[in-house]
């Protein structure tokens, strides 16, 4: 983009092309949309709190100054406002807190899932094994992001389609089923984050950490590695295919085929 | 006859003269001037550093760096400000004002104040050179998060030695700190009348004890994990790399609030000055300051709730971060009715304060969000965390050190500086501040990660901005240095009460003071 572009958008924000996304998406599974109200409800609650310290400000600024000829008053303490401002703000806290609890528990339950996918990170990739199918593959950045990613490489990123958000082999999840999402690492540690899926989990070499999506919404959701994992961690894509439960088995079966096709 | 004996002892120095005179002082003064010049060097080093980041992150691909020398410049780029800039400018100011604020002759621990300043250049010089080994400066962010931090080349002891040395210079400076304030405060000046910055001071002073000893017992064992295969944090023998996180996060934390308690000091102490009016709630800012530091201990895990810690524990830190809000929100509220009925006037300082008052505060609130597990889950590691953090450490403690300079500079020198050139100033750095780190909340919820040296192209146009900002951010602080020089070419003329508004020992002294700030103590009432 030329600079002149720029500065253009800057001006008039209305005249740029690209997406101006400017909030956490609400996303397509049960956990991701308890953070997008939880995140709201914080945000406004801030906002309110924000309006009201900044005008109190505001207002100070405005009318006590001296060049209008304010005198100074000679109040500098009151143990009552000390607690009136101590109180108001720990009710709010509580009343911040319940709902954040519960979504907490709700997200960290794993229980009663349908299928178990594990996912580990290796530098600078990620493997998937379905452990109830006996289904594994390795999935990494698409060649065509691979190359224009380069130093030097000439190429117009804005023209690769999902530039640095595309995979060689997307992972396969179906609707409407509570999976179970299992993550290591073989080497250092990554994280695996589908925003639209939910928040991340870190992937940690010689532990297993947990996380569920429930997808309620077919699609293709895109995310990367959140975690830095050396010179390439910026270069990890994820791609979720999310289909229907019969179009999931008739993937799996297909995988399934190739492999034995494979081994023969 | 007596009084000629005391001019005597007031010119007999002992100094040397040259570059001599700087390297043996242990005068207060002097050694806080070097503390703060050697911040504002620092400053600009891992500004550059900053640049180099931003002019990658200004468009989507790469066009500058590798990554590889990204990561490098993200990690030192932290390591810089934390420990070279932000850090040695609070004890420069705090080496300047403590003794004359509190009345005394000079810091109770002359040679160490000396030596604790001269072991930050070495450290900061071995730091730095690792760059151009062969393998390169560390990368793995400044957290050193293994078992990536291991895999560092040549730089890794290198790091570590330094590391270890800064939190050397910084353990004796606090011991230093706290034996001044507690022996040598003027007669009758009780601790609940000391000036609110000492206060500050003296608590961030025993939670860098309590802390930095943390860092260097994490950073060793990596060391020894490293080269003599102990295997702390190696899952295959045993350990485990998340040990190492609720270890480094045990002293980070209360380092974040290292690098924010003596900006609360400056702030509570300006804006009663230029608001012609008591600090309000006095006796509430010491608790609430001695509150935060107490639940800094208590909070680490919040850095890292994507670890994977039991449901009871992700509670427990969710619970403790959100208390947080509650000392916080007291100051915040205190600062606002110290201004409520003043009689105010806006010099630089004042801008200064009153743009740290709202944007630090706006950096509280996203830190009031990033509490909240479910949604940190999705916050974690990603720009809305980097707008956080430089929203409440360069409009937070930065701001507050620029504060305190045009504040206290013309007593520290007896000159005034240019007022109109340090609103230009004012006005250039807010306006760029934000221009950088507030498109970083938009980019980072809409899921750009952070460290990462190219990203998809829907982030680009906020980065084109921040980047731009980040531009007109360094170039401004330039302003800041010509003003620093031009004001110490003009001659001296500041009275001794410099503002009319301020209140404390210090402006009972000359402008500047003299070698031995208080030869005799003051009597406090
Ligand atoms: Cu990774």
């Amino acid at each position: 983009m030329r600079i002149s572009n720029i500065l253009l958008m800057v001006i008039f924000p209305t005249t740029a092309l690209a997406e101006w996304e400017t909030n956490m998406p609400r996303g397509v599974t049960p956990t991701s949309e308890v953070a997008y109200d939880l995140h709201m409800l914080i945000f406004y609650i801030t906002v309110v709190i924000g309006i009201l310290v900044f005008s109190a400000m505001l207002y100070s600024i405005i009318y006590h100054r001296k060049s209008l000829g304010h005198e100074p008053a000679k109040f500098h303490e009151s143990t009552k406002v000390e607690i009136i401002w101590t109180v108001i703000p720990f009710i709010i806290l509580v009343g911040m807190a319940i709902p954040a609890t519960k979504a907490l528990i709700m997200m960290e339950d794993t229980r009663d899932s349908e299928i178990t996918v594990k996912v580990t990170g290796y530098q600078w990739m990620w493997q998937y094994e379905y452990l109830e199918d006996d289904v594994s593959f390795f999935s990494k950045i698409d060649n065509e992001s691979n190359v224009a990613r380069r130093l030097g490489s000439n190429v117009d990123v804005k023209k690769v389609k999902n530039y640095l958000r595309n995979v060689d082999n997307a992972v396969v999840l179906p609707t409407n089923t509570k999976v179970r999402i299992l993550l290591t690492a073989n080497d250092v540690i990554h994280a695996w984050w589908v925003p639209e899926l939910g928040g991340k989990k870190d992937a940690i070499p010689g532990f297993v950490n947990e996380l569920w999506v429930d997808i309620k919404e077919p699609g293709t959701y895109r995310g990367q590695c959140a975690e830095l994992c050396g010179k390439d961690h910026g270069f990890m894509p994820i791609v979720v295919h999310a289909v229907s439960k019969p179009e999931y088995y008739k993937w799996v079966g297909i995988q399934k085929t190739n492999k034995v096709a494979k081994n023969k | 006859m007596s009084t000629n004996i005391d001019k005597l002892h007031d010119d007999h120095h002992h100094t040397p003269s040259g570059i001599m005179r700087w390297i043996t002082t242990t005068n207060h003064k002097d050694i806080g001037s070097m503390y703060l010049w050697f911040s504002l060097i620092m400053f600009f080093v891992g500004g550059l550093m900053a640049l180099v980041i931003r002019a990658e992150l200004f468009q989507p691909g790469l066009q500058l760096v590798v990554p590889g020398f990204f990561n490098q410049m993200t990690t030192m780029h932290a390591l810089v400000m934390i420990f070279g800039a932000v850090m040695p400018a609070f004890v420069g100011l705090a080496n300047w004002q403590l003794p004359i604020m509190i009345g005394a002759p000079d810091m109770a621990l002359p040679r160490l104040n000396n030596w604790s300043f001269w072991i930050l250049p070495f450290a900061f010089t071995m730091m730095l050179s690792t760059l151009f080994f062969g393998s390169g400066g560390p990368a793995a962010g400044w957290t050193l998060y293994p078992p990536l931090s291991l895999q560092g080349g040549d730089s890794f002891p290198f790091t570590i030695l330094s590391i270890h040395m800064l939190g050397l210079s910084s353990i004796l400076g606090a011991i230093n700190v706290i034996a001044t304030i507690l022996n040598m405060r003027a007669p009758g000046m009780t601790l609940m009348k000391m000036p609110i910055f000492v206060w500050t001071w003296l608590i961030t002073a025993f939670l860098l004890i309590a802390s930095m000893p943390v860092l260097a017992g994490a950073v060793t064992m990596l060391l020894t994990d490293k080269f003599f295969g102990t295997m702390f944090f190696t899952a295959s023998g045993g350990g485990d790399p998340a040990m190492f996180q609720h270890i480094f996060w045990f002293f980070g934390h209360p380092e974040v609030y290292i690098l924010i308690l003596p900006a609360f000091g400056i702030v509570s102490t300006i804006i009663p000055a230029f608001s012609r009016k008591r600090l309000f709630g006095y006796d509430s800012m010491v608790y609430a300051t001695a509150s935060i530091a107490l639940l800094s201990f208590i909070v680490w895990a919040h850095h890292m709730f994507t670890v994977g810690m039991p449901l009871a524990g992700e509670i427990f830190f969710m619970f403790t971060t959100m208390l947080i809000a509650i000392p916080t929100g007291v100051k915040v509220f205190n600062w606002v009715a110290t201004m409520w009925k003043g009689s105010m006037t806006f010099e630089t300082p004042m801008l200064f304060a009153l743009a740290f008052i709202v944007l630090f505060t706006i950096g509280g609130f996203s830190g009031l969000m990033l509490a909240m597990v479910p949604a940190d889950f999705q916050y974690h590691d990603t720009y809305f965390v980097v707008a956080h953090f430089h929203y409440v450490l360069v409009p937070g403690a930065v701001f507050a050190i620029m504060a305190a300079v045009y504040y206290w500079l013309p007593k520290w020198t007896g000159k005034m500086y240019n007022e109109g050139l340090g609103k230009l100033h004012f006005w250039l750095t807010t306006i760029f501040v934000n221009l950088t780190f507030f498109p970083m909340h938009f980019v980072g919820l809409a899921g750009m990660p952070r460290r990462i040296p190219d990203y998809a192209v829907q982030f680009a146009d906020f980065n084109a901005i921040a980047s731009v900002g980040a531009f007109g951010f360094g170039l401004s602080q330039l302003l800041f240095v010509y003003i620093l020089f031009n004001t110490l070419k003009k001659d001296v003329t500041a009275e001794d009460k410099v503002w009319e508004g301020a209140e404390g020992l210090e402006w009972t002294l000359p402008s500047p003071p003299p070698y031995h700030s208080f030869e005799e103590a003051p009597k406090v009432d």
